[in-house]
């Protein structure tokens, strides 16, 4: 017997709390692939250290989505019974793990996005978000400090992690513009004071990122042009097979507790 | 990398060491004192402890494989973030227990590479697939309270230093007990697919979580002078007889059945169970298990993919340090 996907009346303030959900839990599911499996022991404590902190802002999130909804769906439904059109993450957090530098860099990407992003939102008049904001914030400020250092290390250690790193650097790079979009149904929120316009946070983003990526002695591409389409669900052909993973008991044991 | 005098004194010590020294370090035992790290030790007790501390942490790094198998596939967010986290707790536990092992002398790097070239044993256990959700409920409440059994009496083992990571490691373990059995429970109380996923579990991990407790008393090589030491407290048959009493009151209250038709109550309340396949223990031992072939190359991989990444950071360590001492001298 094959579940159904659930329908989801995508209010902006619905929207626009699932798409930050989204991208905490397939940020969070991906770090979680390398439990395990990390260049030491260290970093395998940190890897589910920042996963865990995803993990946990994506319940928050998709619990306060669901109340605002109000059709009876909830974290768990959001998560397992939806598809990928109805995903709604950056494409930038769906790319896979690669290898040690195409994770950090991702992390690094997102991380000074999503401090400044959190920062901002402190202020925003719904309470629910603004506390949301004010946790997620102090984990994200951690992730900046890890995944940068290790942005360091690598461009600035050996030949090899050098060439890594840049090549993460120059793989991702298209992804990071979307960070900075906002479409209609955002608009209106930024308008209310619930949500913050992210466009301002970008000379802030660009700074750290620049300032960083100089200390590793490395170097930004100058292309711009960038991808996007993971807001309105036009995924990579990635998200598909994290979300076929994920959801699997989900679908294969309707309706089950576990 | 800084023990290479005590490594090397390891062999020489036994015919060195004077009668008296090892009678005082006997009779600090007796009295139920701490051996520290910087204390006399015989060269034998150092080894059989580096040998127990050092497969107690790679226990835990290879027990992140079968649960790890489950993380990207846990069914609902609060288990996934329960999985992690655990397994996490794991990965700490490895930490410290390195630590523990590294202040009798030899580097995690020599206990980790005798681990990958498959000179240093780790629990039997985690040579066993994980096939379904009810694995890892079932690793929870059975491998984690085997485990328990057998460290809460570390947690009194004569050297101070993993006495004491011992203390930290139950306190945990006990969590991950509960969090396990509630897994159990939850699937109990489910569907009729669910409970025959718990019981299914229970089949096949029951005699491979009794021979975790070690070989029968009658053939265990280690335990006279480890009882000496006061490094094992119980033997082996009496640790596994407790499990044993503790566990099948828990199975009956999750109405699962114990794959042991013949086990029975006696009248001093202790429940018998049937012969233990000791041939199945020695062949998962000798590299013969489900799994072992897949833990050892999983593991292998992390180290060598991983490879790049520790001579990055040292390679950028080494950098700062000669620039800072530049600078210093400017």
């Amino acid at each position: 017997m094959a579940v159904a996907n659930i329908q989801v009346s995508e209010t902006p303030l619905v929207l626009y709390t699932l798409r930050r959900a989204d991208d905490a839990l397939i940020l969070g599911h991906r770090l979680s692939e390398w439990c395990g499996h990390a260049p030491m022991l260290e970093e395998d404590m940190a890897l589910a250290n920042m996963g865990l902190d995803l993990l946990g802002q994506a319940r928050e999130l998709y619990t306060y989505a669901a109340k605002v909804e109000g059709r009876g769906n909830d974290e768990d439904k959001f998560a397992y019974l939806r598809d990928v059109r109805q995903y709604r993450n950056l494409l930038l957090l769906e790319q896979p793990n690669g290898d040690f530098a195409r994770t950090m860099v991702r992390q690094f990407f997102y991380a000074a996005f999503a401090d400044l992003y959190w920062r901002a939102m402190m202020r925003s008049t719904d309470a629910t978000l603004a506390a949301i904001a004010a946790k997620s914030e102090k984990e994200s400020a951690y992730h900046v400090r890890h995944s940068s250092e290790w942005i360091v290390r690598l461009g600035d250690g050996t030949e090899e992690s050098r060439r890594r790193a840049q090549g993460a650097i120059d793989e991702l790079w298209a992804f990071t513009g979307e960070m900075f979009e906002v479409d209609d149904s955002e608009r209106g929120l930024i308008d209310g004071g619930i949500a913050i316009d992210p466009a301002n946070l970008r000379p802030q983003w660009l700074k750290t990122v620049s300032d960083v990526v100089r200390e590793a002695t490395l170097v930004l591409p100058d292309n711009n042009w960038m991808q996007q389409g993971g807001r309105s669900g036009r995924h990579s052909e990635h998200l598909g097979h994290l979300l076929s993973e994920l959801q699997s008991m989900q679908r294969t044991f309707p309706g089950a507790t576990w | 990398m800084y023990t290479q005098a005590l490594n090397t004194s390891d062999g020489d010590d036994r015919h060195i060491e004077d009668a008296t020294r090892a009678a005082q370090f006997q009779a600090r035992i007796d009295a139920d004192e701490r051996i520290e790290p910087n204390d006399w030790m015989p060269a034998a007790y150092r080894k059989t402890l580096t040998r127990q501390i050092s497969q107690h942490a790679h226990s835990e790094i290879v027990g992140m494989l079968p649960e790890g198998n489950w993380i990207t596939r846990a069914p609902s967010l609060r288990r996934k973030a329960a999985l992690l986290a655990k397994v996490q707790d794991e990965c700490g536990h490895g930490l410290y227990l390195y630590a523990a092992a590294e202040t009798l002398g030899s580097s995690r790097e020599e206990l980790v590479d005798a681990m990958l070239a498959g000179k240093a044993k780790y629990s039997s256990i985690f040579n066993y697939p994980t096939l379904t959700w009810a694995d890892i409920g079932t690793i929870g409440w059975l491998v984690d309270g085997a485990a328990i059994m057998n460290q809460i009496p570390l947690c009194r083992c004569s050297y101070g230093p993993y006495a004491r990571a011992m203390i930290r490691v139950c306190k945990e373990e006990s969590f991950h007990q509960r969090q396990g059995f509630e897994i159990m429970l939850t699937l109990c109380r489910g569907t009729d697919e669910q409970k025959a996923m718990a019981q299914d579990a229970l089949n096949r991990w029951w005699w491979p979580v009794l021979m975790m407790f070690g070989p029968p008393d009658q053939v265990s090589q280690h335990s006279d002078t480890s009882t000496k030491w006061k490094i094992k407290r119980f033997s082996n048959d009496e640790l596994r007889q407790k499990f044993v009493d503790a566990t099948v009151p828990q199975a009956q209250f999750l109405g699962l059945t114990i794959p042991d038709p013949d086990m029975k109550q006696n009248a001093n309340g202790n429940w018998e169970y049937s012969a233990i396949d000791w041939d199945e223990f020695k062949q998962v031992l000798a590299g013969n298990g489900p799994c072992n072939r897949d833990r050892l190359a999983a593991r292998r991989k992390a180290h060598e993919d991983g490879a790049w990444v520790r001579e990055a950071a040292m390679a950028y360590a080494e950098k700062r340090r000669q620039r800072s001492a530049l600078q210093a001298a400017e």
